[in-house]
């Protein structure tokens, strides 16, 4: 165990002391004894970012299963150090302002963060494992501890909602995600990461490449919020603020982009990578952009703002996945694209967190989150207007904001697949730079509108349920340090660019660089006249005029097809399946035990026969005794009395055909030589008929008039169909005998080894006594049971039968 | 000679046993069958009996017996409940 284990599961242990130190110190606010540990986690990471900065990873492995090699295997790379500090310093920020956030007396606080520890252990295991049985393991507590976080307000009806769709559809591509681990597993034959990345090239010609590759994108996906699986990110916005900040904007939406920037060494270079990565991050980036625009909710928006910047670092992944094709000395390199992501991922976790925190004290101080009715607000809360504008302004990408160097570090990764001349990007090239400047107008123009109809226009405070007031200074502190972060990263970006940036890219792309080597990571916030420039002057010029003239467009939206929406699909899907599959159970499961009868006999009918006709057994007729005559004729008999059974019109008679049938079976016996079955038989043949008879005197008067048995086609072909099978069968089974039988033993050594002459007698009592014994068991529990039934009458209103 | 003698005889047992299976399929009342069902078991205590000089065995005496038992035992219950509609009474010593 060393520092690096102690850092995944010291929130795990600390969830044990939570609710211990709320009962012990009652009128503390236990987020204050949270707090130093998200502090003590952040400063021993950064203890190590010297190492880390020069390429000189931290690893430890402890054995957790050994022999199916999976090891609680821990890895500190530059990628994983970016992630880290980031779960840990939101953390940090998080828990200060959810102190400020939730009420001591109102909410269960403890509760709230055994579940945010749970969270950020889990998040701080998915980042650091390098075991994919170990990450998919903190990949799913990461899902339940959001779904915890979710429904924290369980009383509400749609934090459950939010909470079960998250859930499902997170852990939906959980599954699936897994389902592609092993499929690596099969074909590198170990589960460590950096094991499979050593084996990449063997592993991209196997035929199971392409599932695992789909399937593996299919976890991150939902993780990440890609659209089409992004529908259950606005809903999770009914957890509390500190948690959407925390989860749903900073770290565990980012944990699908880790994904694949973690996988990108295995999976980059194929075209499918490149195609679906980019693909759908663009769609992404364009479809949530759009969609933010017609949001009312502070919440919703930012949401949905959420959603497109994830596809926007999605996108560049993809696009930075092309590197692999291009060897270092050519000039055309896509590592910026991948520069630009982890630089984006980083900004996106800044401004977006302060946003929320910002909304989360808009509604702490106005109870409201609707943008309708919110307004004017600058004058009175000027310390969060400053925090929304820095982080707004940053979000839309303008200048000296740290999203304005990564929206143009963005543009230019989308203009260098202009170049590119692979997997058909000579023809649909042109698309990503398109796409990318018509979501930045969009992103330009809810991310203005979402601070100018917050705080600027005029108050309605009559719509208002509080008196808006300036929040406390404690609420106000993280998003201070968050904006001061944006401010600071706009103006010094060279500050993280080769402390953190630089040893992540080169995590994401380590085949590229030579022992020694270093990226090219100088960010420069003047790069001349370029072409990214004038995209950027163009997005802010089409957006200011979409802002300005908002209120005469933004009704268009109205106008699209409400029943087309993916939500509509999902819970039409939901309830689909819901109905579908209570519609198919209530199809076959009737009740009634004839059509089970029916499902067995079918289903025995189908396989028995099925495998029969397979065969293709031999029946030969030369192994079997011949008949005398007589024994045709008891034969006959046997065969009459069973017929009988079925046909005769009275039940009385049914009862004497069956006696009937016992009695010449009895006689088989006879005839095969077995005296102590024959007897048996007569005696148990007798018990029973009379037990039918008895039975039969206690049957309901209602039902006394006996019918002839109902004549059914399908109960008459299945009974011939059984019979004849199992004749078949018996006649195939008969005529085969690989082995010698065992009985010669039994008869050789029955009076010399168990001092009997009755050799049936000693198999029962001595050879294989054990079977007796049961029996014995059986037929006592038998008569116990039936004493039971007869005598135990308990509740209701039984009145014994006279 | 023996054995072919009994082979028919077994034969001709058999056709009688036939002989009451029509009976207990046909017959037209419950008594009618019990009663045949009553000769199929003599029949069957014969057919038994040749069977255990066919075969050269002492085995199948106890089944001669037990069965003689357990036809009329048989035979007594069903005439009971033919005649009450019960087989063993509930209460023995009374009324």
């Amino acid at each position: 165990m060393s520092w690096l284990h102690l850092i995944v599961l010291a929130p795990f242990l600390a969830t044990v002391f939570i609710p211990v130190i709320h009962k012990a110190f009652p009128k503390l606010h236990i987020g204050w004894a949270v707090l130093p540990l998200p502090i003590a986690l952040l400063i021993s990471l950064l203890s190590q970012i010297g190492k880390v900065s020069s390429h000189v990873s931290v690893e430890a492995s402890m054995p957790w299963i050994p022999s199916y090699g999976i090891y609680f295997d821990v890895y500190l790379d530059g990628l994983s150090m970016l992630f880290a500090l980031l779960i840990t310093g939101i953390g940090t920020l998080v828990v200060l302002y959810s102190i400020y956030y939730l009420d001591k007396h109102k909410e269960r606080l403890q509760a709230f963060y055994v579940y945010l520890l749970l969270f950020m252990g889990a998040m701080l295991g998915v980042v650091l494992s390098d075991n994919l049985m170990l990450l998919y393991m903190f990949w799913e507590t990461t899902s339940l501890a959001s779904f915890l976080l979710i429904a924290y307000w369980t009383q509400r009806e749609k934090s459950r909602y939010g909470a079960q769709k998250s859930m499902l559809i997170t852990v939906f591509g959980g599954m699936a995600m897994f389902a592609g681990f092993i499929l690596l597993y099969v074909m590198g034959g170990t589960f460590s990461i950096r094991g499979l990345v050593e084996q990449a090239p063997h592993i991209a010609g196997d035929p199971l490449f392409i599932p695992a590759l789909v399937l593996v994108l299919l976890g991150a996906f939902t993780k990440s919020a890609q659209f089409p699986f992004h529908i259950w990110l606005p809903d999770a916005m009914e957890a509390p603020t500190p948690v959407s900040a925390y989860l749903h904007s900073a770290t565990m939406v980012k944990a699908g982009l880790y994904l694949v920037a973690r996988m990108t060494p295995i999976f980059a270079g194929q075209a499918e990578w490149f195609w679906l990565v980019a693909g759908f991050g663009l769609f992404t980036l364009l479809w949530g952009s759009f969609s933010a625009v017609k949001q009312t909710d502070l919440k919703s928006i930012l949401a949905f703002s959420t959603v497109s910047q994830l596809g926007l670092i999605m996108s560049l992944l993809g696009v930075g996945s092309l590197a692999v094709l291009y060897d270092a000395a050519d000039e055309r390199l896509f590592y910026a694209a991948v520069l630009a992501a982890v630089f984006h991922l980083f900004n996106h976790a800044t401004f977006k967190g302060a946003l929320f925190m910002v909304a989360g004290i808009v509604d702490h101080e106005t109870g409201t989150r609707d943008i309708r009715k919110l307004g004017g607000l600058m004058s009175l809360m000027p310390i969060t207007f400053t925090i929304a504008v820095v982080g707004g302004l940053s979000m839309a990408g303008l200048p000296p904001f740290n999203g304005f160097l990564s929206k143009e570090m963005f543009f230019t990764g989308m203009l260098k697949v202009l170049e590119a001349d692979v997997f058909a990007l000579e023809t649909w090239g042109i698309l990503f730079p398109i796409i990318a400047v018509v979501a930045s107008v969009f992103t330009f123009v809810y991310s203005l509108m979402l601070v100018m109809r917050t705080f600027l226009g005029k108050l309605q405070p009559e719509k208002l349920e509080k008196k808006p007031h300036e929040a406390p200074i404690g609420m106000l502190i993280p998003p201070i340090v968050l904006a001061s972060l944006v401010l600071l990263v706009g103006f010094y970006p060279n500050l993280i660019a080769h402390s953190l940036l630089e040893p992540a890219v080169s995590a994401i792309l380590p085949n590229l660089l030579a022992p020694g080597d270093h990226f090219e990571t100088h960010i420069s916030f003047w790069h001349g006249w370029t072409a990214e420039l004038f995209m950027t002057m163009g997005v802010v010029a089409v957006g200011l005029l979409l802002v300005l003239t908002l209120r005469r467009w933004v009704s268009l939206y109205d106008h699209l097809p409400q029943r087309l929406t993916l939500n509509r699909l999902y819970d039409g899907m939901l309830l689909g399946l819901q109905r579908g599959s209570s519609k198919g159970t209530e199809a076959y499961m009737s009740g009634s035990l004839r059509t089970y009868l029916i499902y067995i006999f079918l289903f025995f009918i189908l396989v028995i026969g099925g495998s029969l006709a397979f065969i293709q057994p031999t029946l030969q007729a030369s192994g079997y005794a011949p008949l005398a005559a007589y024994e045709w004729l008891l034969g006959l008999i046997l065969a009459g009395a069973a017929a009988a059974i079925v046909l005769v019109s009275s039940r009385m008679s049914a009862i004497l055909a069956a006696g009937a049938v016992g009695y010449m079976v009895s006689l088989y016996f006879v005839i095969l030589r077995a005296p102590d079955l024959a007897l048996t038989q007569l005696v148990v043949e007798t018990v029973s008929v009379a037990l039918f008879l008895l039975c039969f005197y206690h049957l309901p008067k209602l039902r006394r008039d006996m019918n002839r048995v109902r004549f059914q086609s399908v109960n008459f072909l299945i009974a011939i169909g059984v019979g004849a099978i199992i004749t078949i069968l018996t006649l195939a089974v008969q005529g085969v005998r690989p082995f010698d039988s065992i009985s010669d033993y039994f008869i050789a050594n029955a009076h010399d080894e168990a001092g009997g002459d009755n050799v049936v007698n000693v198999i029962l009592v001595d050879f294989r006594g054990f079977d007796t014994m049961l029996e014995i068991l059986v037929l006592g529990i038998a008569a116990i049971g039936i004493y039971a039934l007869i005598k135990l009458r308990l509740g209701g209103d039984y009145r014994e039968h006279q | 000679m023996l054995d072919t003698l009994l082979l028919i005889a077994l034969f001709i047992q058999s056709l009688a046993a036939l002989g009451c299976m029509y009976r207990v399929i046909k017959g037209p009342s419950v008594s009618d069958r019990v009663v045949a069902l009553d000769s199929m078991g003599i029949s069957l205590i014969s057919i038994t009996a040749m069977l255990s000089v066919l075969l050269r065995s002492q085995s199948f005496m106890d089944i001669i017996l037990l069965i003689g038992i357990l036809a009329f035992i048989g035979t007594i219950a069903y005439s009971k409940f033919i005649e009450r509609g019960v087989v063993i009474d509930r209460n023995r010593r009374g009324k």
